[in-house]
């Protein structure tokens, strides 16, 4: 009853009084009433399911499938900010705390802690539903989920190298790619995420220094992680509906091979590229195109991109290009500025290497 | 739940289209209405009268002050609302992208609260 007060009082001096006060009040607090019960039952159903899944044991994931790819889509909805989608997904859906979050993304526990509070305070206010999304959303919300798990894993990809965010993204997408079997991104993902990972020993060196896929020790790559990914991007490949995910998933695939297909690489960048066409993997082709069809071709895509001024890898490529075609000046003078452009200090060491190499 | 969807524009572009113009967007404005009506889904909505009409009130130390124009000087504003009551913000998102404003200016979705104890 007190709520129908708060309401006539809201309402009263704008609607002017009802012919009979009495009634309306009671009326009104009958339909609050309805309101509060449907809003409590699911609530509490949020709760439990909530609190289910944050306690569950590993091994009993598989007992409550359907519910766990409603989390996933809640976790993921577009109504939350992206670092509140990633910091829910992995607590909520992957179980990590508040502390190993909050470290794994360097921020401090305190404002992961309320990032956290306020993404749950708000999927309960604002109605965000525990649902896997009706069919003419799936395919965004889909690439949400997707984004945000890929995210995860590059936040761990480093350098520097956090393993367990790593791990706990191949998890996730395990846990998405068998929740949605029909889905071939949800495939692609979870393979281009295990073979990526499968490098994760020979990509940096004991010094903690980047080594260039060329450098690096077959016998340090992860065999059954490799086949583990294959399999994957075969069960995606199979569902015959191409994606960005399988697409760099088969790419990662033909980098393991001896000698790779680099012009075959290239072809894939370029599919890719039609269906994201950003500077960036433009940059990744005209690696393979170098390697395929030697230095010039690959410059002359390099230097006829736009936009990644401020990007390391473009001077860096672009030096790489210059040197192999003996114009070591021009080499120098790219490395230089991609090193001041590197965003951390294992990059920096490894350029600092290549710079000295071309004799500044 | 009840959303409210707030239409913001910019405010000046009314008086600058041509009477067809205006004749268009009142008949897609019309066709929504009538389309969340026989959805069951209204609560209420209406249209406000441009920015100039505004006057803000403000109550410091138990004096009145009165001035003509908004509140804020902003480059988006109010021009008018829908109510609605859904099931879940999925279903109110689907709606405010169907309002003809969508298009041009930008819908903000906001839940009304329904239950006084539980407020953020």
């Amino acid at each position: 009853m007190q709520d129908a007060f708060v309401r006539a009082a809201e309402r009263w001096p704008r609607d002017g009084v009802p012919d009979n006060p009495g009634a309306w009040i009671v009326a009104t607090a009958r339909n609050r009433a309805i309101d509060r019960i449907r809003r409590e039952r699911t609530l509490v159903r949020k709760t439990e399911l909530l609190a289910r899944a944050a306690e569950l044991p590993e091994d009993e994931e598989a007992t409550i499938p359907d519910e766990r790819l409603e989390l996933i889509f809640a976790c993921c909805h577009p109504a939350l900010a992206p670092e509140a989608q990633v910091a829910l997904t992995l607590s909520l859906v992957g179980g990590l705390t508040t502390p190993e979050i909050a470290r794994a993304f360097l921020v401090p526990e305190p404002t992961l802690a309320q990032r956290l509070v306020r993404a749950k305070r708000k999927i309960r206010d604002a109605g965000i539903p525990l649902r896997v999304p009706a069919e003419h959303l799936m395919p965004d919300r889909l690439r949400l989920v997707l984004a945000t798990i890929y995210l995860v894993f590059n936040a761990g990809y480093g350098p520097p190298v956090r393993r367990e965010l790593c791990g706990e993204a191949i998890r996730l997408a395990a846990v998405l790619a068998s929740l949605m079997p029909d889905e071939p991104e949800a495939h692609g993902l979870h393979a281009l995420l295990l073979l990526q990972d499968a490098r994760r020993d020979a990509r940096v060196s004991p010094a903690g220094e980047l080594v260039l896929l060329a450098d690096q020790d077959r016998n340090l790559w992860d065999a059954s992680g490799i086949e583990q990914g294959r399999r994957a991007l075969e069960r995606g490949l199979a569902l015959r509906i191409p994606g960005p995910y399988q697409l760099q998933a088969a790419i990662a695939s033909l980098h393991y091979e001896e000698p790779a297909d680099w012009a075959q690489i290239a072809l894939l960048y370029g599919r890719l590229a039609e269906l994201t066409p950003t500077p960036v993997i433009e940059l990744n082709r005209a690696v393979a195109v170098a390697m395929a069809d030697g230095p010039e071709p690959g410059l002359e895509i390099v230097d006829g991109l736009t936009g990644l001024e401020r990007y390391h890898l473009w001077h860096s490529t672009r030096a790489d290009l210059l040197h192999r075609l003996g114009r070591d000046g021009e080499a120098a003078a790219a490395y230089s500025r991609a090193l001041e452009l590197a965003p951390s200090e294992t990059e920096r060491t490894f350029l600092q290497s290549r710079l000295s190499t071309v004799g500044s | 739940m009840q959303y409210m969807l707030l239409i913001y524009g910019s405010g000046d572009s009314w008086e600058t289209l041509t009477p067809e113009q205006q004749q268009e967007i009142g008949a897609a404005y019309f066709a929504f209405t009538e389309e969340l009506q026989s959805a069951g889904k209204m609560v209420a909505g209406d249209a406000l009268q441009p920015i100039t009409t505004a006057t803000s009130v403000r109550v410091r130390d138990g004096e009145t002050l009165t001035t003509d124009g908004p509140f804020a000087e902003t480059k988006e504003v109010l021009g008018g609302y829908y109510l609605i009551d859904v099931d879940t913000i999925d279903e109110a998102l689907d709606w405010a992208a169907k309002i003809p404003g969508a298009k041009h200016g930008t819908i903000e979705v906001r839940p009304v609260v329904t239950d006084y104890e539980t407020v953020s």
